[in-house]
């Protein structure tokens, strides 16, 4: 009989085999997507099946498309300097949704207008309730192997 | 004086009309910028650029912003109202001294009914280029919001006699990537539709991209078009310093606004859009915009004027514009209707645009001399030559594609950098 580590260990490594389903987003305010277009390229290198939901996406959109999609986890990418004010709003709205509280929720980018003081926003931003924070002055790699190291959160997911 | 009698007049006498982009939050912090780029021997024009929040119609949260004092990427100016800002420019707009407001909305009739109770002189925009690469407003929509908004210049300019310029934004769709003959026909299509809306004071854009002999042909190919479909108009080329990923050392950010000062002499376009060193890291301040401002106009009174183009390039360029222009005309005798079937059929289709109304089928890249070309037209009515299709790089790479967006960058930034920059290496790597 396996113990509970082993068990563990074989959930993960089926969990790592699925394609994982990425929602992709901007904030409200932003309207840039080049970040985005890129973005997605680089989550499906990665082998995830990605739901990119373009340009000023309002907080009910990217809420909706995550009820919608059930993805593995979402990112939010931006860079027009208003992340601190509109990603800190979108993840207080996800964390108060039942059904979504425990999602991984990533957010990068330039996080304000600020140049090098924007890593203020980190802490900030990770205290609002996002999992992860990558500010733009850091390597890709480090996000990259956050998404790989990301593992199963939900307790109704199909893996139990 | 009119916007375009500035730009004109400063033409005539042998010089280049500068403009920044600038946009502050507070009203003392605005006119301050204004009066910088005024007070200086440059023949400068006024820019308030606005913020993200009233780009997008949400002028609570910029009030709200206002209230905290949080920062904003630009001029609220909705949220300030049109009494503040014409107290603003009180005694910051003279004769000399004309002010464009620039805001990048699909839906701008607050920004414009406010701007024209405010004073200022001139605007920029268009139903396509400020619609489709920066929202999710329909193109329908954004289509009658600027018949709209047109028609308010158009009846200012009835009741008082002053005209107010309108720049059409067609000249960089997405900034980069998309290839001469569509921004240009984007631009003359805007223009037409301005004017079949009353405006006739106007500008047609185009951003530099990433090749000076196919950029000179290209704003040939638009001067050259705008006398033919838009006469009876008063018109100028406006050109952008690149509007795509930028250098990050202050040696190649400068250095590419020269090149853009350069070929602003080469090719007749009378007003220059600057950019500045902090473009790559940060909104400017107004110190590094005077700075650019300066720069570029030194730059402009030493370079070539009208310069030899490469004929083959401005034949390719002016064939597939046209062919675009009239597909577009040929689709319905109302402008408005055909235009918005021209993207609904895919014949107009701006390459990596996610907007839901644009065919996003179409594909564009550099290729191995240099120039912007087509991979795929998708729909549009366009032939590719078979010596492209020979050059095709592989699409679905992130980083091959990440090195093509970040090819000026990394030209430019080369010879200030003791290394290449690590994104380099892996795409070079990878391509």
């Amino acid at each position: 009989m396996l113990n509970l580590i082993e068990k563990e260990e074989i959930k993960l490594q089926e969990y790592n085999k699925k394609q994982k389903k990425v929602v992709l987003s901007s904030i409200s305010s932003d309207s840039h997507t080049w970040n985005l277009i890129f973005m997605q390229l680089y989550l499906e290198k990665l082998g995830c099946e990605v739901i990119n939901l373009g340009a000023c996406c309002e907080d009910e959109r990217v809420m909706a498309a995550i009820h919608h999609h059930e993805p593995d986890f979402v990112v939010i990418s931006s860079v027009n300097g208003h992340a601190h004010i509109d990603g800190a709003r979108l993840i207080q709205k996800i964390r108060t949704d039942e059904m979504l509280k425990d999602i991984p929720v990533i957010i990068g980018g330039k996080l304000g207008v600020s140049g090098k003081n924007n890593k203020q926003y980190v802490n900030y931003l990770a205290d609002a309730g996002f999992d992860a924070v990558f500010d733009d002055s850091g390597d890709i790699l480090s996000f990259e192997n956050y998404i790989k190291n990301l593992i199963p959160y939900s307790s109704h997911s199909d893996l139990n | 004086m009119s916007f375009s009698k500035f730009v004109f007049e400063t033409h005539h006498s042998g010089r280049l009309t500068v403009q920044p982009r600038m946009g502050l939050s507070s009203v003392d912090e605005m006119r301050q910028g204004l009066l910088a780029v005024r007070d200086n021997a440059l023949a400068s024009i006024g820019t308030v650029t606005l913020d993200s929040y009233t780009r997008v119609g949400d002028h609570e949260t910029a009030r709200a912003a206002l209230q905290l004092g949080s920062p904003l990427n630009g001029f609220p100016l909705v949220a300030h109202g049109a009494d503040v800002a014409r107290s603003m420019l009180d005694g910051v707009q003279v004769q000399h001294f004309p002010v464009q407001v620039r805001h990048g909305s699909a839906l701008p009739q607050d920004i414009f009914a406010t701007l024209i109770a405010a004073g200022f002189d001139a605007t920029e925009g268009g139903p396509v280029s400020y619609c489709l690469p920066y929202g999710r407003v329909p193109l329908d929509r954004s289509i009658t919001a600027w018949r709209e908004c047109c028609q308010m210049l158009a009846e200012h300019e009835a009741k008082t006699g002053k005209a107010i310029h309108l720049e059409s934004f067609g000249g960089c769709m997405l900034g980069q990537l998309c290839p001469p003959s569509l921004l240009i026909a984007i631009s003359i299509l805007e223009g037409l539709f301005f004017m079949h809306h009353g405006v006739r004071d106007l500008s047609l854009s185009y951003a530099q991209q990433v090749s000076f002999r196919q950029d000179l042909a290209a704003i040939k190919v638009l001067r050259g078009l705008a006398e033919r479909f838009l006469h009876g108009s008063r018109s100028h080329v406006v050109l952008y310093t690149y509007m795509g990923v930028f250098p990050r050392t202050v040696g190649g950010a400068s250095d590419l606004l020269a090149q853009s000062a350069r070929l602003a002499a080469a090719s007749g376009a009378m007003r220059l859009i600057v950019k500045t060193p902090a473009e790559a890291h940060r909104i400017p301040t107004v110190q590094e915009n005077i700075a650019s401002l300066e720069h570029a106009s030194e730059i402009y009174e030493t370079s070539p004027r009208d310069l030899a183009v490469d004929q083959a390039l401005v034949d390719e360029i002016g064939e597939e514009a046209l062919s675009l222009i009239e597909a577009v005309l040929n689709l319905d005798a109302d402008l408005d209707k055909a235009i918005a079937k021209a993207f609904a059929s895919g014949l107009l289709d701006v390459p990596y645009c996610l907007h839901d109304d644009n065919a996003n089928a179409s594909r564009a890249f550099i290729d191995q001399r240099g120039l912007l070309r087509w991979q795929s037209p998708g729909r549009m009515p366009i032939r590719i030559g078979k010596r492209q299709e020979e050059q095709m790089i592989d699409m679905v790479d992130p980083f091959a594609f990440l090195g093509m967006l970040k090819s000026i960058e990394r030209r430019y930034d080369a010879p200030y950098l003791a290394a290449p920059n690590p994104i380099f290496v892996t795409a070079r790597a990878e391509a």
